[in-house]
């Protein structure tokens, strides 16, 4: 269930199995029958490191959801939190301890108490839990350090949802601090990497704080060849376009359309009840969505995950050549041992052709909305936008989309586009765009729209020069010829629009930034490069030939579609580098927005 | 060479040696005399505590600390209470254990540490006697008092005390007692004249020790082995009975014949021996009982004690320090007379080598011949590790190195190991520095550990010596002998903080791992704050910074160095500290300097303490965020007079912010807000708190169009979108009179595609026609696809002669399609496409 980690350029199986030793670890110190109490954030992180298997090797009876009240009953020895450093959290802990205190004790064989936080312990939470009078019913705090998941072979998150949100609204640096020692235990893992280059500020904090806990760990290094021959971090906030537009390769159409969430897509049923039982269609169609899981571990998804949804139906269909050649095989099968060799070759088949009809029906489903007028209509603006059409007036389309009350996050992600496209709007403009949104979906987005503005999404132009168009013409974020179906360029990933991103970890690659020193001094943040001492002996011989291995790491998050544009790169016959990609959080312009919207509660 | 077994003695199968370690450097005037005596095990420091030479009611005890080889460490009057024991802790640390119940605890050097009571009960009823005894847990001390009654503290460093039940007829002290470590646990054997009783935390369990012959007989002494495996009773018929400690096996019973009660009793058996052996002691006797009826008996000319180790004991006199012990059996092999071992043979062969003797090659083919080479080396490695004289050991290990020459593919680790060992362990068996390990104590204790002793001992060069020379890790090694180091510097109080810190920080330098932090808390401890936060500058861990310096009062500077450790958990605390600490607006200005800080406890504030943030962007005069945080508050109000209030407060903070958009905004949904409420009020709606265009959307549903026409001019909504939202509010309720009206009441801003599109929606075709022909060219082809007109699309794109549109035709064409359009399209799609 976790082979598909190990076969990219860096293993990332050792991760995840330095992740699994550390929560058996955990589990043992517990001796006895244990319930595990969940904060309900972790529960989606955690299944991408141990599946419940796992834990019920370690007498894991019970799994409960952390709320407020009582404890359910459970007759076991140990009750352990799995919880986030949150003060919320250890209220609702506290009031879970005392209410069972005020039970009879004679109800219950006397169980221990434990907290295990996730990613840290947090003084500050155990001292909430002391002023709560708790903290000495437990009888272990511990912290399961869980910075970097591996998500799949070439792709780390951190699955924190909010970071973008902490680091540019709220000057949280929190996630950031995780970020750094989560790279600190990549590199006690695999290495200690050579070279660190960043655009941003964010970008900037992480690297200072990297070079200071190597300085901290001085003596402690572990001897180990470094596996990644440098570090490249990026800010969100370098490039805030990307993510607002429509992500246009399989999987990120997926996540655009359905949301993929901690690996898992939840897909309309209806499709995919047909194939099952054949014979009674339409009888009782399940109305439970239905749940996949989408990483490399899955041969087809590996293959077309990342390619142009353009070039999926083609694609499909030669899989199904293939696969229904391979069923004819039986026929030419004519000894026993070839008959021998086609059975043990059938569970793959099938496996295979399973595959096949899951994702056509998928393919089937999304095709539905990209025909769509809706669809095509949105997409237009979009490339208008990022080609630098019209971006200085109020667009009709946008303002027919207000007008006809379309979903607020898409109108919310348009304006942002045209505002980042051209640099920040006509304080005119903003404000009738903002005028119509409050009035179209109420006044309560103000809170919202003051937030976009905070985080540079939204903002009144200040300057009267524009230097998007320059920063596109240089780093040649539009490619007029995309091609979708054989692609030689990043832009097929958004059919023409190559990821700013993306465009700067090229570029960096070869020929070097010093030749775009212009623009990145346009983008916000400073850009560096740092060096780590190697000890001695350690230094990499490169053979001819042999490519380099670059992480790089998205501060805030990053799209499906700028990891295949990454994943191209990787494969380029003379592209010299080899890309693993890590980040925050897999975002698309839908959740990034939605992570910073604000709603008041009523009362 | 010959002489090598001179000293030892044949016991049954074995033979036992004394050989002496030193000679001891003290000068006592009458020796071990009217002493209490402490001697560490693993050649552990040695305590005295003198009785004054002439009883006075002014002259005081002297208590001395010395080496194992008589080195004076420390030496003091006692001027605290009658001692009853001397012990050592596992990290050398002396316990003395006063009569009535106190526990002082002194270091190697003879500074007081801490004391600790052995209980309340204990100062009535006074100590009789006590123990201090190691085990896993640590060190623990047990008492019996005066009321018969044991008390025991498994560790010292953990201190839990513990009653043990009474004991039957127990008056006064037992004959005998001892403490064992069991499953875990700890107990106290005892024997009561005849009586033997196994005490532990419930109960109190008589006991018999198997075949012990001559039932009546009182016990008189007792001893359990170093690993706490055997026990041995001796008795006042003068016999000697060995088992195992759980009396369950019964290994030998020995009469010897002498009826005195011994001074002292001790187990002698090294791991692997060939028989359980145990050492008893007279006034004037030392005698080693085995398995076999026969002894060895030596005399003894002066005052000693017997301090058991792993392997053997040593024998502590007023002149003399000896090693009594099993002679390992690769020693006997080699040294035996006449022996045939392979060891022996090849230290024959390498003797006749170094005599350029040919004998040397006889000797050498007989190994080969039994093909035992490899065994013939491997125990003279091993015996060069139990030899105490380095003369012995180089002899050995060349005939072992000599042997290896003939050998290939033999492994040189366990050669190499042993020298190194030798080495390290030769050093400290120095007289100046007296610790006489032997190889299998030092194997035991681990390098770690020995270092530490060094380190105890402030013997900070042989420490990092020895720990560059076994290249042991920086981290584990140098680094932490330079902190111990340095922790011992910052106490001379003579120096100043300037030239301390100073070199503390040339010795240590850039060494791996060093905790600052560590030694500028001892510097603390010692009341030198001034040198503790000096020291903390070389700190890299701001993270461990915090702490102390939270501890010191420096809150300042801890808050800083929080937010450069990027540990936004330790800003937290710092700031909670802070904040309990300071008067508020002290509190607010110090977080006004440090922007980081500031804005964590924002966000702490956002969820836990709303008032706080208010006076937060209050000092900052951020007008902005007040405003916001007045329209979040408006939310959270029922009443409407409320919800105003606060949003006209947003209004003043938004006029001040210079934010006449938001201003205005607001402005705007207070104006809303009224109107709702008198709509409400007047007409029964539920308009309250609706967006302006969902109120719209009512008012035009429920017919209300007067004052929908109303909101639409007051708040200048747009007409395009006024437009679409009348539209699709007639259209939702099948108005098609009102709409075909509205329709034609003045030229439609969005056009008529709407009309159609909206209509269609409603799945009314028959009205959607209607429109059809009021859009515009442009729009006419989709007009006619969306009510599915193939024919009127059809015309309308040859019209246009748009090949985009004439294609969109033939995608919505069927195979039902007349072929008659089909062809005329296909027609006017190849001209438009020439053209």
């Amino acid at each position: 269930m976790s082979a598909h980690l190990s076969y990219g350029r860096v293993n990332l199986n050792i991760l995840r199995e330095a992740a699994r030793k550390e929560l058996r670890e955990f589990l043992d110190k517990c001796a006895g029958s244990k319930a595990i109490v969940w904060d309900e954030y972790l529960t989606g992180p955690f299944g991408l490191i141990a599946q419940y298997s796992l834990l019920k090797e370690h007498e894991v009876e019970k799994m409960f959801t952390l709320k407020g009240g009582r404890l359910p009953a459970a007759d076991v020895k140990n009750i352990i939190f799995f919880v986030r450093p949150r003060l919320e959290l250890m209220d609702i802990i506290a009031e879970n301890i005392s209410e069972k205190n005020g039970r009879p004790p004679q109800m219950h064989s006397p169980r221990d108490f434990h907290i295990l936080f996730v990613p840290r312990r947090s003084m500050l939470c155990e001292q909430r839990l002391k002023e709560q009078g708790v903290l000495g019913s437990f009888i272990n705090i511990d912290e399961y350090i869980l910075d970097l998941i591996p998500y799949d072979g070439d792709l780390l998150s951190m699955e924190s949802e909010g970071a973008f949100r902490e680091c540019y609204l709220e000057s949280d640096q929190t996630s950031l601090y995780h970020t750094a020692k989560g790279l600190m235990t990549l590199q006690a893992l695999y290495g200690t990497i050579p070279q660190i280059f960043g655009k941003g500020e964010c970008a900037r904090h992480v690297a200072n704080m990297m070079l200071r806990m190597k300085r901290e760990f001085a003596g402690s290094q572990t001897q180990i060849l470094p596996v990644f021959d440098s570090l490249l971090l990026l800010d969100r906030n370098i490039d805030l376009l990307t993510p607002l537009a429509t992500q246009l390769t399989y999987e990120g159409l997926i996540d655009e359309v359905y949301g993929i969430t901690n690996g898992y897509a939840k897909l309309p049923p209806e499709k995919f009840a047909a194939q099952k039982k054949q014979g009674e269609v339409g009888k009782d169609l399940p109305t439970e969505p239905k749940k996949m899981q989408l990483n490399s571990a899955e041969e087809l998804y590996a293959e077309i995950r990342d390619k142009n949804f353009n070039a999926i139906g083609a694609a499909l269909s030669k899989k199904a050549k293939i696969i229904s050649a391979a069923f004819e095989e039986r026929h030419n099968a004519k000894t026993v041992g070839e008959i021998k060799q086609f059975v043990s070759q059938l569970p793959h088949m099938q496996a295979a052709r399973s595959s096949l009809a899951n994702h056509t029906s998928i393919a089937e489903l999304i095709k539905d909305i990209t025909t769509s007028e809706a669809f095509f209509d949105n997409l237009t603006v979009e490339q208008e936008f990022m080609t630098g059409v019209d971006t200085d007036k109020v667009n009709t389309y946008i303002e027919d989309c207000i007008a006809q009350k379309d979903p607020l996050i898409k109108i919310l992600r348009l304006v942002c586009m045209q505002s980042v496209c051209n640099n920040g709007l006509k304080q005119k403009i903003l404000d009738y765009y903002k005028r119509e949104i409050l009035q179209t979906y109420g006044y309560e987005h103000m809170l919202t729209l003051n937030n976009l503005e905070k985080t540079g999404l939204l903002k009144p132009q200040t300057s009267t020069r524009n230097n998007y168009p320059t920063i596109r013409k240089t780093l040649k974020l539009w490619m007029e010829d995309a091609n979708e179906q054989n692609p030689n360029d990043i832009s097929y990933v958004y059919s023409g629009y190559a990821p700013l991103s993306i465009r700067l970890t090229q570029v960096l690659a070869r020929p070097g930034w010093r030749s775009i020193e212009e623009v990145l001094k346009m983008l916000p943040g400073p850009h560096f490069e740092e060096r780590q001492q190697l000890p001695a002996g350690l230094h990499k011989k490169r053979q001819q030939g042999e490519n380099r291995t670059t992480l790089v790491f998205f501060l805030g998050g990053v799209t499906y579609a700028e990891v295949a544009a990454l994943r191209f790169l990787s494969q380029m016959e003379d592209g010299g580098t080899e890309y693993i990609i890590a980040t925050t959080k897999l975002i698309n312009g839908t959740s990034w927005i939605k992570s910073l919207m604000d709603r008041p509660e009523a009362p | 060479m010959a002489f090598i077994t001179a000293n030892w003695n044949p016991l049954g199968e074995a033979f036992y040696r004394k050989i002496e370690l030193y000679e001891m450097g003290w000068s006592l005037r009458d020796g071990l005399k009217e002493c209490l005596v402490a001697a560490a095990p693993y050649g552990g420091p040695i305590a005295l505590l003198r009785q004054p030479q002439r009883p006075s009611s002014s002259a005081r005890p002297q208590l001395e600390i010395y080496s194992s080889s008589g080195a004076n460490m420390a030496s003091f009057p006692w001027k605290s209470g009658p001692v009853r024991q001397l012990g050592w802790t596992v990290c050398d640390d002396l316990l003395c254990i006063q009569e009535d119940g106190t526990v002082l605890i002194y270091d190697l050097f003879g500074a007081f540490k801490r004391h600790f009571s052995m209980g309340n009960e204990v100062v009535q009823n006074q100590v009789l006697e006590a123990k201090v005894f190691h085990s896993p847990y640590g060190t623990g001390v047990a008492i019996v008092t005066g009321a018969s009654r044991f008390t025991l503290a498994t560790n010292i460093d953990d201190l839990k005390l513990r009653r043990l039940p009474e004991v039957p007829g127990l008056q006064g002290a037992p004959s005998c007692w001892a403490v064992l470590t069991q499953d875990r646990q700890t107990k106290v054997l005892l024997a009561n004249r005849a009586d033997l009783y196994i005490l532990d935390n419930t109960s109190c369990t008589p006991v018999t020790p198997p075949g012990l012959s001559l039932q009546s007989c009182s016990i008189v002494n007792m001893a359990v082995s170093f690993s706490y495996k055997y026990l041995a009773l001796f008795t006042d018929s003068g016999h000697l009975w060995m088992g195992s400690a759980n009396l369950k096996d019964k290994l030998s019973e020995v009469d010897t014949k002498v009826r005195t009660p011994p001074k002292q009793m001790v187990w002698c058996r090294r791991p692997k021996s060939q028989q359980p052996s145990v050492v008893i002691m007279w006034d004037r006797l030392l005698l080693v009982a085995g398995e076999c009826t026969d002894t060895i008996q030596y005399t003894l000319d002066e005052e000693s004690v017997c301090v058991a180790e792993l392997d053997g004991v040593r024998i502590v006199g007023g002149s003399r320090h000896e090693l009594l012990q099993e002679v390992p059996s690769a020693c006997q092999d080699i040294f035996k007379i006449a022996s045939m071992a392979p060891g022996a043979l090849l230290l024959e062969a390498h003797k006749e080598y170094e005599k350029s003797s040919q004998k040397a090659d006889e000797y050498l083919r007989e190994i080969k011949e039994q093909s035992v080479l490899g065994e013939a080396v491997r125990q003279c490695v091993e015996a060069a590790g139990y030899e105490h004289e380095p003369e012995t050991q180089k002899t050995l290990l060349r005939a072992a190195s000599f042997g290896k020459c003939f050998l290939s593919n033999y492994p040189p680790e366990p050669f190499v190991s042993m020298c190194r060992d030798l080495k390290v362990l030769n050093s400290v068996r120095e007289y100046t520095v007296g610790i006489p390990l032997t190889h299998t104590q030092y194997k035991q204790m681990t390098v770690q550990v020995l270092i530490d002793r060094l380190v105890y001992r402030k013997l900070y060069p042989l420490a990092i010596e020895i720990c560059r020379y076994l290249k042991t890790p920086e981290y584990q090694g140098v680094s932490r002998v330079l902190k111990h180091w340095a922790c011992c510097k910052v106490q001379q109080k003579e120096e100043p903080d300037e030239s301390i810190a100073h070199a503390v920080s040339v010795k240590l330098g850039e060494a791996a791992g060093i905790s600052y932090s560590e030694i500028a808390a001892r510097a603390y401890e010692c009341g030198r704050t001034e040198l503790a936060i000096k020291l903390l500058e070389f700190e890299p861990r701001s993270g461990e910074q915090v702490p102390l310096l939270l501890k010191m009062k420096r809150s300042q500077l801890a808050l800083s160095k929080a937010i450069e450790s990027g540990d936004t958990d330790l800003v937290y605390t710092v700031v909670t500290y802070l904040k309990n600490e300071m008067n508020r607006g002290d509190f607010f200005m110090t977080l006004r300097n440090q922007p980081v800080a500031l804005s964590l406890y924002r966000q702490f504030c956002k969820h836990q303490e709303q008032d706080t943030l208010k006076d937060l962007f209050n000092q900052d005069d951020d007008h902005q965020e007040l405003g916001n945080f007045y329209v979040k508050a408006s939310y959270k109000e029922k009443k409407l007079e409320a919800r105003l209030s606060l949003l006209q407060s947003a209004v003043d903070e938004y006029n001040k912010a210079k934010n006449e958009f938001a201003a205005k905004a607001t402005e705007e949904e207070m104006k809303l807000l009224r109107f709702q409420r008198r709509l409400d009020e007047e007409m029964g709606e539920a308009l309250l708190g609706l967006s302006l265009q969902e109120t719209l959307h009512a008012l035009l549903t429920s017919n209300f169009h007067k004052q929908a026409e109303q909101l639409y001019r007051d708040f200048r909504v747009p007409d395009k979108r006024y437009w679409w939202l009348k539209l699709t509010a007639l259209a939702e309720k099948d108005d098609w009179e009102e709409m075909e009206k509205f329709a034609k009441s003045k030229k439609s801003p969005i056009g008529y595609l709407p009309f159609v599109e909206v209509c269609v929606k409603q799945h009314n075709k028959y009205e959607a026609k209607k429109y059809v022909s009021k859009v515009t060219p442009e729009q006419k082809v989709k007009a006619h696809l969306a009510i599915g007109d193939l024919e009127g699309a059809a015309e309308a794109a040859i019209e246009r002669r748009s090949e985009g549109e004439i294609s969109t035709v033939l995608s919505r064409c069927s195979p039902t399609t007349d072929r008659a359009l089909l062809e005329r399209l296909n027609r006017a799609r190849s001209t438009a496409a020439k053209k």
